[in-house]
């Protein structure tokens, strides 16, 4: 059992050293379908976080009429709180509004001037109404349009925004469902094209599998080399693309960074370092063994 | 040794390989299975490499029935024979010594006897200088005396040649035919199957001659007679 078993490596990595030309090119298609599934999942990681950072940014506002009492707006935000669909909801009292006004307008004379002039607070308390799912929002818009709650709300913001909102929510939802989309198609051309390539491999091996058997060879013995073959494969092309990806992914971050300030490649590289290898690693060897196991069962018959 | 008893093979309707032929070898024979391209000697290694299987009929190799074996029991049933082609078969990835050692490492033998065996019967079909070249570097006759001591080397009861000198030129039939020759003297029982007139007339061994199918002549020191 050992015995067959160290001869079935020795000639997996002898044929592999002697089918130089056919190893090289085996592994640069695997190496280039690997290189496509791993840009897959950086960017299924950037565009994740690109829509997490746009829908954050989505929120509306109710703005309440300045002799509302304070107890009763608390009041709303504890009922909207108990709403399933709202994730978070803050308050922002008349004079917090204000402190806030002024340290946006510190360095502007004219407008903390004219506040002072003012004497009274010309801001209103507001409750800022964050939920799980964009589309919720209408929702609460409505749930706010009470005529009940209208003594004390002023304005809900998402009467004005309700265009921006929809489309922001029907970009983010195309994004989510292209990405996905996109994510299987290439995953799928990659996979067939590498898995074709061991095949065209194995191909030209098909008459010693047959000769083979007729020494009186067992399917093991036989097919182990190729298996052996198509792990090498996979680890070398899953250990080129790694390294290929590194120096380009620490490229491109700062180019992200400008449009998303919450992705940072650099650090999610450093963080992930270990995983992505490892996928890399055991998304070749699967390709590897799984593709050279069923090419050679084809030649198996006789 | 071996028997065919009754045995047809069909491809498809209208194509008859093997029209009920029924024979026994008995073990040492040396037997010469002749007759025109298309006559059924291929079909007949066939049957008994377990290559194929008879529409109808048994195919005996001592007390196994070869029809009847499963795909899982082939290897080892194989191991018993030893095979020789027209087309060489050798591995093309392998060297001589790997070429040979193969027939050994199936059956999980040790290393010491492989690297022992592998040279002495390389030297007994005159190859011991070229243990390390590759197929591709070798003429035909070298190849074919390559695949008999593959066939030999794991001491089968049978060896069968399936047109082993058809593409050799003269010089290097008669090294073939004459290794095979000894093998027999050493105890195998032949099976040779080819339309080389001048050998079958040589040998002057037994004769199985078929025409489309049928068997129509069986000798005991026959002669390469295909004209009814």
């Amino acid at each position: 059992m050992f015995l067959t078993l160290s001869r079935i490596i020795k000639y997996g990595i002898k044929n592999f050293l002697r089918n130089g030309w056919l190893s090289t090119a085996t592994i640069a298609v695997m190496f280039l379908a690997l290189f496509v599934l791993q840009s897959l999942m950086v960017f299924n990681v950037v565009a994740k976080t690109a829509v997490t950072s746009v829908q954050n940014k989505i929120d509306i506002s109710v703005y309440f009429k300045s002799d509302a009492p304070e107890d009763q707006i608390l009041g709303l935000k504890k009922s909207l709180e108990g709403l399933s669909e709202v994730e978070k909801v803050s308050y922002v009292s008349q004079d917090q509004a204000l402190t806030e006004f002024k340290a946006q307008h510190a360095d502007n004379a004219v407008v903390s001037q004219a506040i002072q002039e003012l004497g009274a607070n010309p801001l209103l308390a507001s409750l800022n109404i964050k939920a799980y799912d964009p589309k919720e929002y209408s929702a609460i818009a409505a749930y706010l349009n009470n005529d009940s709650l209208s003594a004390l709300i002023d304005k809900v913001t998402y009467a004005q925004n309700q265009t921006v909102i929809e489309r922001l929510i029907s970009i983010v939802d195309n994004a989510k469902r292209g990405g996905v989309a996109l994510t299987i198609v290439i995953a799928i051309i990659a996979i067939l094209v590498a898995f074709n390539t061991i095949r065209l491999a194995i191909y030209s091996n098909r008459d010693s599998i047959e000769i083979m058997r007729l020494v009186g060879a067992s399917n093991n013995f036989i097919r182990g080399p190729y298996i052996i073959e198509g792990v090498l494969y996979g680890i070398l092309a899953g250990v080129l693309s790694f390294a290929v990806a590194i120096p380009l992914i620490s490229y491109i971050s700062p180019h992200v960074i400008n449009f998303i300030p919450e992705m940072n490649l650099q650090t999610y590289l450093a963080a992930n370092f270990v995983r992505l290898l490892g996928y890399q690693l055991l998304f070749g060897i699967a390709l590897g063994i799984f593709s050279s196991f069923i090419a050679v069962r084809r030649y198996l018959q006789v | 040794m071996i028997s065919f008893q009754n045995v047809t093979k069909t491809y498809g309707k209208n194509s008859i390989a093997l029209e009920n032929v029924s024979f026994k070898i008995e073990p040492k024979e040396f037997v010469s299975i002749v007759g025109r391209s298309g006559a059924g000697k291929s079909t007949i290694i066939k049957l008994l490499v377990g290559e194929e299987k008879p529409t109808s009929g048994r195919v005996f190799l001592n007390s196994c029935e070869v029809n009847k074996l499963k795909y899982s029991q082939m290897p080892l049933y194989r191991r018993q024979i030893g095979i020789i082609f027209q087309d060489f078969r050798l591995l093309n990835g392998k060297n001589i010594f790997e070429n040979i050692a193969f027939a050994l490492e199936v059956e999980g033998r040790p290393q010491k006897e492989i690297n022992e065996f592998v040279p002495q019967i390389l030297e007994l079909v005159g190859l011991n200088d070229k243990l390390y070249r590759f197929p591709y570097e070798l003429s035909g006759g070298e190849k074919q005396r390559v695949a008999i001591a593959r066939a030999m080397i794991n001491q089968p009861e049978v060896i069968i040649a399936d047109e082993p000198t058809g593409n050799l030129d003269p010089f290097n039939t008669w090294e073939i035919i004459k290794l095979l020759m000894k093998l027999n003297e050493m105890g195998s029982t032949i099976i040779l199957a080819t339309h080389n007139k001048e050998v079958i007339n040589t040998l002057g061994h037994r004769v199985i001659t078929l025409d489309q199918g049928k068997i129509i002549r069986d000798e005991e020191h026959g002669r390469f007679v295909l004209t009814n």
